[in-house]
This record gives C-alpha cells, structure tokens and sequence, in this order.
C-alpha cells in the first residue's frame, strides 16, 4: 500500500515528466510538468504565437490545444464582423491573428459564428475536453474553473503559453496543498458564490498563495457541478492558482455523453481511473481551514478586491476593524466606491446588473436569474445585461424560454463572451456608474474607467435588477 | 528586451498600497496589442492620467508624475503586489517603463513567474524591511539601494543588508541569460518517452 495521498499529489505525480531537482547540481531545479489540455484564446496568445515563429518551432499537440474567442468579442448582436472591423480594427487585427496562428499550427479554432464558442472555461467543461484526473492550462487566472470536475487546472503566462505550445510541458514548482472545507448545508438564496466570496473574505485575496485549494465538505458535495465551476473560478481570487474538487457521482454524470468525453470502453476504463483520484483517507495537506456553510448569508463586495466582502445585510467595515497598515489601503477603496465605513450596502442604488463571465454564465446561473426575474419587469432606467458564457448556453436558453423570460423583464440578451467582466469589448460602466455583477474582479476600473462593482451571486443581482437597489433575495422571493 | 539581470543600484518610486492587481498596471484596453512594446504609456494608466488617458493631463501627485522619483527605476510596492489577471503585460509595461525591479512583502503567484521570465526581478522583504524602506524614501527621495542578484542581497538604506529569496532556477537564468523555452526544448527525449507511456486522453479535433 502506498502512502495515502491528496487529489493534487495524485494529478500531480501522473504528471511529472522530471521531477523538481535533488542533485546539488540540479538544485532547485522545477519540476517539468506534462500538460493534457491547453486552451488558448485571442488575447494572451499572440506574443507566444511569434515567439514560435521567430525560432521556426512547430506546436507539439496541436491535437491537446483548443482555441476560442471571447475576450474581446462583441456581445451586442448587431455588432457583424464588418461592423466590428470599424468599430474596433485593433481588436479585429487581435481576432484575425488568432484565426491566422490557428490555421497556420492546424490547431482548433471556436471562431466568431461556430456554435461551439464561448468562454474559454465555460466551453472546456460543457465539450467534456476538461476531465478528471488531467492537467488543463490557458493563458488567463480563471482557468482554476477546470478544477472542478477534479482536474489540476491553473493560469499561465504568454511566455509559458509559448513553452506549452512548443513543448507541451511546463516548468513548475510544486505548489503546496490547502483543504479548504465547507462543512453543513446551505440557507435558502445562499448559492456557490456566497461560499466563495466568504472563502476569500476569511482568507484574504493573498490567502492561498503558492497553495492549490482542495474544496471539501458536504455544503461543496451538494453543489450541482456549475456551482463547483464557481467556487473552484475564483481560486485565484484568493491567491491561489488552482482549486479543486474530486470527482464524484456527479461529476460523472456531468461528463458522461459529452462531446469530447471517453464514450464506450474508454467511458468504463475512464470512471475505473476517475474513481481512484479523490484524496485518500488520511492524507494530509499542507494546511486547512474549515467553514460552517450552514452559517453563511448572501455576500456582495463593497470594496475594490474580491476579500472585501460581507453578507448583504451587514454594513461597510469601521476603520477601527481594518489593521492599522491596511487602512490607506482601505481609505483608498472606499473613496473609490464613494462608500463610508459602517455604511449598509443594502438598499444603495445602482445603474447597472451584469449576470455573466466565467463565474457566473452557465444554463443554471441564468435559471437562477430568471427565476427571480419572471413575470417581473425590471426597475427603471436600469441597465441589466444578460451575457450567456456560450453559444450552447445561449440556444438552450433560447429553446426552453429563459431569454424570453429576460426578455420581457426589460433585460438585455446579448451573445456569448467575456463583456462586462473585463470591458474589453466595448461592454462597459460609464465612470462613477455603481453594478451589482455576477464576475469575479471589482479591481478599479476593471468594468470600465471609473466603475464600481459589488460582486454577488445570479441571485442578487436578480433582485438588485427589480429594485433598482442592492437587494437581499430572500426579500424579494418571500 | 533584456532578460538578464545581475546587480542594480537606483532609486525607488514608492507605491504604498496593498493588493496593487495587474489590471491596475495595465488596464484591459491595452491588451489589444499583438506584440509586447509600447504597454509603456499604459503603465498605471488610470492612476498616472486624468481619466486614464495617456494623451490627457498627468495627475501630478502620483509617483510616477512626481520629479523627484521620475528616474526611480525600482518600484517600492504594497503586499501581495501583481494579483489578478495572469496578463504578461504587466511586467512587459514595467518593463517597458524601465522598471528592474520591484521590491514587496509578497508577490501573486503569476505575477511572480512573468516577472522573472521578463528581466524584472522581483524582491520579497520582510515587513520591517519594507516599511524602513518606505520610511527612507520619504525622508529623502533620493535614497538609493542596491540589489545584487547573485549574493541575493538588498542593501539596505542605513546600511547593512537584508538577503531576499528568488527562485534558484529562474535567479540561474537572469545571471548567466538562459532561454528557459530553450531549457524546455533540450528535454525533448524525456518529454517523448512521457508521451509514449502515457497516450493523450483527447483529441480537440475531434469535438
Ligand atoms: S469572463 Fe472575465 S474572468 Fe472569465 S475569462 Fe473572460 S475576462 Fe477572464
């Protein structure tokens, strides 16, 4: 019997093509780290596309690499590809570099109008391409979603880009491990975002540097595997660079049937293989902490860091609660929101929903939404953006009738991508604008120049779209 | 670009808050680019200009805009310094800026890779040495330190120094310049007898 052993030691060791060095001539030499799934995407790519060319290098696995566009992609649906080359020639040039790399390496492509397209970590999973047991890499932080169905998934660089299309491997440290545990079962209108948004709050947005988080306990159990996409996003919002959850029964039935999935025999041998991955009993990790799920409220944000949130009935922190070298810090956050200390967010109005991103995008997300939003009508001069995270999502949506639902509340229903998340594309709040969104970053600016984000989950920002105002869900729902 | 680095000894531009994430070094609408120049001018973009505009007016009191740290080529920064996006173009603009080096009591995981690939060293000190550093830098702006890579020593203003930690591979490749894409590269057998023990589970092209 071997040693009882973690989720990511098990990946990890799978994984290993040279081991971190233990020679004194190889000291501190990294690991060198086999890569199963790299996905690529417009706008982290192009640098590393040219760095092969420069050195006449071919991509290794073409056949490992899947490529999409979302980043910068329009989301208004008359927005056409002449009109965007108008509208935004530079991001067109980026689309157009990314559709020449692809044909070029024979590497596939998810271009603008392919019914497989959408963002990146929405995509992955929904194709059956992110599996358990597999290391999945992309050049964006979010890619700690594919943790979810209990592969090691984690955000790269453009150089490192360039090295897994050359050599499909990387040079890796091994990461320590964190067990982050959520014991208990959820309160009615608490959902995966309240767990993860109280995760990074307890931990700091620093919390889980040079850790890979293992999610655990019944309350992470009992999610549906969109809402383990959720938690297991914002990883990286906590420090970490991957999260990961083992797989399970559900996981299973999540994947089975997929398009990119083991079916068969390879479907049988796969599940055999699967099962053997979660965490041994016994095996410890490096650190842990524990969270009764049972106790957690609706979060949402008041700050300029995703740590700095609060379940939605309480108030902005007191000076006096923030440590003495973190109060500029916090000053300064608070100017930039135009919030005071002590103050209720509940209530504040706001300008702008954004229910979408890699956070927050999938089918069960805009069910969330629309069951809050139905037979509703939105609160006036409210701009309230539905972003489906892909075109699956959208034509299912479409088909079982919850873009009507959006539709007829007086939301906007807008194409598959990234938008309001990043603001790359156009999709952005006019400067000193207020939005309760669905994403993952509240960083200054990082919805446009001058915006201000509350993060919180589809839940709320449903009910913040009715009122007009930050809203508490169990008052709208009861 | 430069991807080496071995002894440097300048002035620092100080940066004294927390969680400084890369969207603020480089805000999202300069990723449109399909190279890696020209990030300079949106280097802090949104804190340097009124309204983030490069063309606009400077907003006089940033550190950036200020004369006396104007030549500082070692940014002095808050905790957990580069979290966010994985975007490379942060240390791309730093260093396109003319950055070597940022000195922090602790750097994003990310961040922390991308710099060291790039010729920006990143130097992690301990509380008390980094508030004795930003205490000397108001005192005189022109305080200058030294940083020497290869010791892995930071000297510090009152004299004396601190040593710092950096990764040994990465520190191997600022000193004498490997191409960590060419170390990769010269392990292709081993990485050939991995693939062939162990058969991809996928194919993409196949969806
Ligand atoms: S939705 Fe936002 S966080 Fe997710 S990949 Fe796109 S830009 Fe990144």
């Amino acid at each position: 019997m071997s040693a009882p052993r973690t989720l990511f030691e098990k990946i990890w060791r799978r994984h290993v093509v040279s081991p971190e060095g233990v020679t004194a001539e190889a000291e501190g030499l990294p690991a060198i780290v086999y890569v199963d799934l790299h996905l690529v995407h417009e706008v982290t790519s192009p640098q590393a596309f040219t760095e092969l060319v420069e050195r006449g290098l071919p991509v290794r696995r073409p056949d490992l690499t899947l490529a999409t566009m979302d980043h910068s992609t329009p989301t208004d649906p008359s927005i056409d590809d002449a009109r965007l080359r108008v509208l935004d020639p530079e991001g067109s040039a980026q689309l157009d570099r990314l559709q020449a790399n692809c044909e070029r390496y024979g590497i596939p492509l998810y271009a603008m109008g392919d019914e497989r397209r959408g963002i990146v970590h929405v995509i992955g999973p929904e194709l059956g391409a992110t599996q358990p047991g597999m290391t999945v890499v992309c050049g964006d932080s979010h890619t700690s979603t594919h943790g979810a169905v209990g592969a090691l998934a984690f955000g790269i660089g453009t150089s490192e880009v360039g090295h897994v299309l050359a050599t499909q491997c990387l040079l890796q440290h091994r990461p320590k491990t964190y067990e982050v545990r959520v014991d208990g079962r959820l309160q009615e209108g608490v959902v995966a975002k309240d767990i993860i948004l109280a995760v990074i709050a307890r931990l700091g947005i620093g919390g889980g540097t040079g850790h890979v988080f293992e999610y655990t306990g019944e309350a992470i159990r009992a999610l549906d595997m969109e809402g383990r996409m959720t938690v297991c996003n914002m990883s990286i919002e906590g420090g970490a660079r991957a999260g990961l959850i083992a797989p399970d029964e559900v996981t299973f039935a999540y994947l089975e049937g997929r398009p990119m999935a083991p079916s068969g025999d390879a479907w049988e041998a796969a599940l055999e293989d699967w099962r053997s991955l979660p965490t041994d009993e016994g095996a410890a990790y490096d650190r842990s902490t524990t969270l009764d799920g049972s106790a957690l409220e609706p979060m949402v944000t008041y700050g300029t860091n995703p740590g700095m949130a609060i379940p939605i009935a309480g108030a902005v922190p007191e000076d006096e609660a923030i440590e003495p070298e973190k109060r500029a810090s916090f000053r300064k956050a608070l100017d930039y929101m135009a919030l005071e200390p002590g103050q209720q967010l509940q209530g504040k109005p706001i300008d702008v929903v954004f229910v979408g991103s890699c956070t927050n995008s999938r089918y069960s997300d805009l069910v969330a939404a629309a069951n809050v939003l139905r037979g509703r009508k939105v609160a006036d001069g409210l701009r309230v953006l539905i972003v489906p995270g892909s075109d699956a999502v959208k034509r299912q949506a479409e088909r079982d009738g919850l873009a009507q639902v959006f539709v007829d509340a007086g939301a906007e229903w807008r194409e598959a991508g990234c938008s309001m998340c990043l603001a790359m594309n156009g999709d952005q709040l006019a400067p000193g604008q207020y939005a309760v969104s669905t994403s993952n970053r509240n960083f200054e600016g990082r919805q446009g120049a001058g915006g201000r984000t509350f993060l919180a989950s589809p839940l709320t920002a449903a009910a913040s779209a009715i009122t007009g105002r930050v809203t508490d869900v169990r008052e709208v729902l009861s | 670009m430069s991807r080496s680095f071995t002894r440097y000894t300048g002035t620092m531009a100080p940066l004294p808050i927390q969680n400084i994430d890369t969207d603020q070094i480089i805000p999202a609408s300069y990723l449109k680019v399909t190279d890696r120049s020209g990030l300079a001018s949106g280097l802090f973009s949104r804190w340097r200009y009124r309204d983030g505009d490069p063309e606009g007016e400077p907003i006089s009191d940033f550190v950036l805009n200020r004369a006396e740290h104007g030549e500082a080529r070692i940014l002095l920064a808050g905790d957990n310094f580069g979290c966010g996006s994985s975007r490379e173009h942060a240390p791309w603009a730093l260093v396109g800026y003319g950055f070597r080096a940022v000195i922090s009591t602790s750097f994003a995981d990310i961040f922390r890779s991308n710099a060291l690939k790039n010729g920006l060293l990143v130097v992690p000190v301990a509380e008390d040495v980094s508030a004795a550093l930003f205490d000397a830098v108001a005192a005189n702006p022109a305080t200058e330190v030294t940083i020497d890579l290869k010791a892995q020593a930071l000297s510090l203003p009152g004299g004396g120094e601190t040593n710092f930690e950096v990764d040994p591979f990465a520190r191997r490749c600022l000193l004498d310049g490997t191409d960590q894409l060419g170390y990769l590269l010269n392990q292709a057998s081993s990485i050939q007898a991995f693939e062939a023990a162990n058969p991809a589970r996928l194919d993409t092209r196949s969806g």
